[in-house]
């Protein structure tokens, strides 16, 4: 099951890892979904895939009477979906702002920073 | 329903049952001030004329706190609080030890300096858009990720930064501003997503994610576990975080199109953030790795440092060189972490100390150089000197101090640096820190004769006689660090002391253990 | 998407989904739920709302402003962290009173209001960027 998982992982790094390398920021944001994903499932996968029950106490009992899933990376996938979700939602609104403000999604064309006409530097004092 | 004590679980296996004593909350305050004072400032955002006095005090009150856990880490050594009573390792700990602690206090002055510095900086606007409480905010995840003991913790505290860094970034959305964010915001995100990519790997080996009990698992572990491809993922991701060569190319990017305020403070704090970590994961739970790596870091800091200084060189927006300078100052931590040594993390914990003030101050004077000369272009400013005298002399301390030349803060670390490397027999990183020095004395000379002392062209466009005149909080906030960089290097002892013993505390972690496990035997 | 269909049944849809939201939130207490998850509902049901209605009613509708909802909820969690500090207890320690309310047992802790916090941070800066979104210029 992990020898499957972990193709799933490497196949989903390797999908966001070329719309990365993509110069539209479109693309390069479902890059970034795609990458949250990925590594959710691997910390996922690293933390020991079991076919066990979930770790919640019954509502008569005081303490687990059974062996229980690890809860431990669901509580730091939880987190880091969480974290990549709000990422990904900040970078949508910056990305949509730069298409509007900049008029271009290609970002060899956002020059704005960096101009490339930019004045050379003084040579002499 | 809770599982109070009168049922028959022994809570004294899973939970601290002693009482907290109130020292102990040094630990986590920081953080828990900067979050409520930032979220109090949030509220009142449409109450500008009340933001920078609120946001002040407030970065008193926290100056004020990191003195405080300071001083009782320098009394008594780290100490740790497990957040919600669960025994470590099951609870989150905040651990802080002298490294910590340290970044902490230096921080804190550099943030009220930004404080000061930007109550006039910052338009009514950008308060509007929330400079002070992203200060804040900004603040709780810096102090967050030098107080905790937890890897994942660390991460958070990285994100919680980074989140508010964006807001500091796009404050006023200008063009400039979101070109620079989009470049700064993806490729941070691919930074952190590879410190939890990292993570995650780190927690499916150890089984575990507290700081000192990796440092106990470690030892056993090193015989199977494949530790050297989790330290390279480290090292990666924490290398863009710090702007390392050859994956730096974001930070001359955007660090200079904020507003100056913003521009200081990152270039002071974001990047030394992963020179921490480094110190924190690289130097402190996995020395046997780090020592592995030692060539590769100490080939990535030579170039980070020349390429760094290189660029600066070649910049004709004073901006954008300091931009460059503080990839160059990074180079030079890379090379005491490259060694290892305790003279040479020594070296490297000053650097980063001394960096966080000189390079915030850096930015600022050259925020008030380029308002008071009209640009920020070599090629069109000039005249300070003659009209802005204090100005131009403050400016020419700090250039003088971050090419590390006496009697400025710059020149320690640079001594002890060039010590551990000359003790080890690596010249060459000697040689390389040596002229890294020399072209930064040229580089900064550049900028000082062109844009300061060098006379006003005669065919210039006439200067705006509002803007001649510079707020007294820009020159309280630039005193301030300027003052702490001059009496940094004239009286260094204390923190040189303190950078010593902090890089004794990474090598020898046993009382960094204690704090967390009492009673542990020490490996 | 401005169908009379969707902007007649919105604001219902929107009411129901924020008072289902507060339920999922408050059955977080011990089963499955919370304040995040909640938080992500009331969020959505505001972008429905702003989807059929338009922004401006959305921000009238909710009063403050998503960010000052956000940071009363980070101000909120932080409190409930700090409700340990007097109790000599470590900081964030769930802390529990049970009150009598006309003879039903009722269980408080400070970890409700963490996440009630939890569910205004959420419902804020969710709110806060779908909005933006929907906007067609900026503001």
């Amino acid at each position: 099951m992990e020898a499957l998982f972990s193709v799933l992982v490497g196949a989903l790094f390797a999908v966001s890892i070329y719309l990365f390398l993509s110069k539209h920021i479109i693309r390069v944001l479902m890059g970034v979904a795609i990458l949250g994903n990925a590594v959710n499932l691997l910390i996922f996968t690293n933390g020991r895939l079991l076919r066990e029950v979930p770790p919640v106490i019954a509502a008569d009992e005081y303490t687990l009477q059974q062996a229980a899933a690890n809860p431990l990376p669901q509580a730091l996938i939880l987190t880091a979906i969480v974290i990549s979700f709000s990422f990904f939602a900040f970078l949508l609104v910056l990305g949509y702002r730069a298409f509007q403000e900049l008029e271009t999604d290609d970002t060899d064309e956002m020059r704005v920073a960096e101009p490339a006409d930019e004045e050379a530097p003084p040579l002499g004092y | 329903m809770a599982a109070t004590s009168s049922h028959s679980v022994d809570l004294s296996q899973a939970m601290n049952v002693d009482p907290t004593p109130l020292a102990d909350w040094l630990v986590v305050m920081p953080v828990v001030w900067c979050l409520l004072a930032g979220a109090i400032l949030l509220m009142l955002r449409k109450r500008t004329e009340l933001q920078a006095s609120i946001g002040i005090v407030a970065l008193v009150g926290l100056c004020l706190l990191d003195a405080a856990l300071l001083w009782r880490v320098l009394e008594e050594g780290p100490f740790t609080m497990v957040m919600g009573r669960w025994l470590p390792p099951f609870g989150i700990a905040f651990t802080v030890d002298l490294l910590g602690a340290f970044f902490t206090m230096t921080s804190g002055l550099v943030a009220l300096a930004a404080g000061i510095f930007g109550r006039d900086d910052v338009d009514s606007t950008g308060r509007r858009y929330g400079f002070y409480p992203f200060l804040l905010l900004l603040m709780a995840g810096v102090s967050g990720a030098f107080l905790t003991g937890d890897v994942f913790n660390l991460y958070v505290w990285f994100e919680v930064l980074l989140i508010s860094s964006f807001g500091l970034l796009v404050l006023g959305s200008e063009r400039e501003q979101i070109d620079g964010a989009t470049k700064y915001a993806f490729l941070n995100l691919v930074g952190t997503t590879l410190f939890l990519v990292a993570t995650g790997y780190l927690y499916g080996l150890f089984g575990t994610l507290n700081m000192a009990d990796i440092l106990i698992k470690a030892p056993e572990l090193r015989q199977t576990a494949p530790l050297m491809t989790l330290v390279c993922l480290y090292l990666l991701a924490f290398a863009m975080k710090a702007a390392a060569f050859p994956v730096n190319f974001w930070l001359p990017a955007s660090y200079h199109t904020p507003k100056l305020v913003v521009s200081g403070l990152f270039g002071g704090l974001l990047t030394k953030i992963g020179i921490y970590a480094l110190l924190r994961v690289l130097v402190m739970l996995f020395p046997i790795e780090r020592a592995e790596l030692g060539w590769v870091i100490a080939v990535l800091a030579a170039g980070t440092m020349l390429l760094g200084v290189l660029g600066a060189l070649a910049q004709n927006d004073t901006r954008r060189a300091v931009g460059f300078l503080v990839i160059s100052g990074i180079g030079m931590m890379l090379a005491g972490i490259a060694l290892g040594s305790p003279s040479g993390l020594a070296g490297a914990i000053l650097y980063a100390a001394h960096s966080m003030v000189v390079m915030t101050a850096i930015y600022f004077a050259a925020g008030i150089g380029g308002r008071v000369s009209g640009s920020f272009l070599l090629s069109r400013s000039g005249g300070i000197y003659p009209s802005h005298l204090v100005l131009a002399f403050a400016t020419l301390a700090l250039f003088l101090s971050m090419a590390g030349l006496p009697p400025f803060s710059g020149l320690w670390p640079k001594v002890m640096l060039v010590k551990a490397a000359l003790d080890v027999g690596e010249w060459w990183l000697a040689g390389a820190i040596l002229v890294t020095g020399f072209l930064t004395t040229i580089t900064v000379g550049r900028i000082w004769a062109l844009a300061y002392w060098k006379p006003r062209a005669a065919d210039a466009e006439p200067l705006d006689p509002a803007s001649q005149k510079v707020p007294m909080t820009s020159v309280i906030g630039l005193g301030m660090l300027t003052v702490l960089t001059v009496v940094f290097g004239l009286w260094p002892e204390p923190l040189i002391a303190i950078s010593q013993d902090a890089a004794r505390g990474l090598i020898d972690t046993s009382s960094f253990v204690l704090s967390v496990f009492p009673g542990e035997v020490p490996q | 998407m401005r169908t009379v269909i969707f902007r007649t049944v919105a604001p219902y849809l929107t009411s129901l989904m924020v008072l289902f939201s507060i339920f999922v939130l408050l059955r977080g207490h011990n089963e499955p739920g919370g304040g995040f998850i909640g938080g992500l509902i009331a969020a959505s049901a505001f972008a429905i709302y702003g989807i059929a209605c338009g922004v401006a009613p959305v921000r009238r509708a909710i009063y403050f402003h998503p960010m000052a909802i956000s940071a009363f909820g980070l101000f909120m969690s932080s409190i409930a962290g700090m409700i340990s500090l007097p109790l000599s207890v470590p900081f964030m320690t769930g802390n529990w009173m049970q009150l009598s309310f006309f003879g039903v047992d009722i269980d408080l802790s400070s970890v409700l209001i963490f996440d009630i916090g939890v569910y205004f941070v959420v419902v804020g800066a969710i709110t806060s960027i779908a909005l933006a979104l929907e906007e067609r210029d900026r503001d």
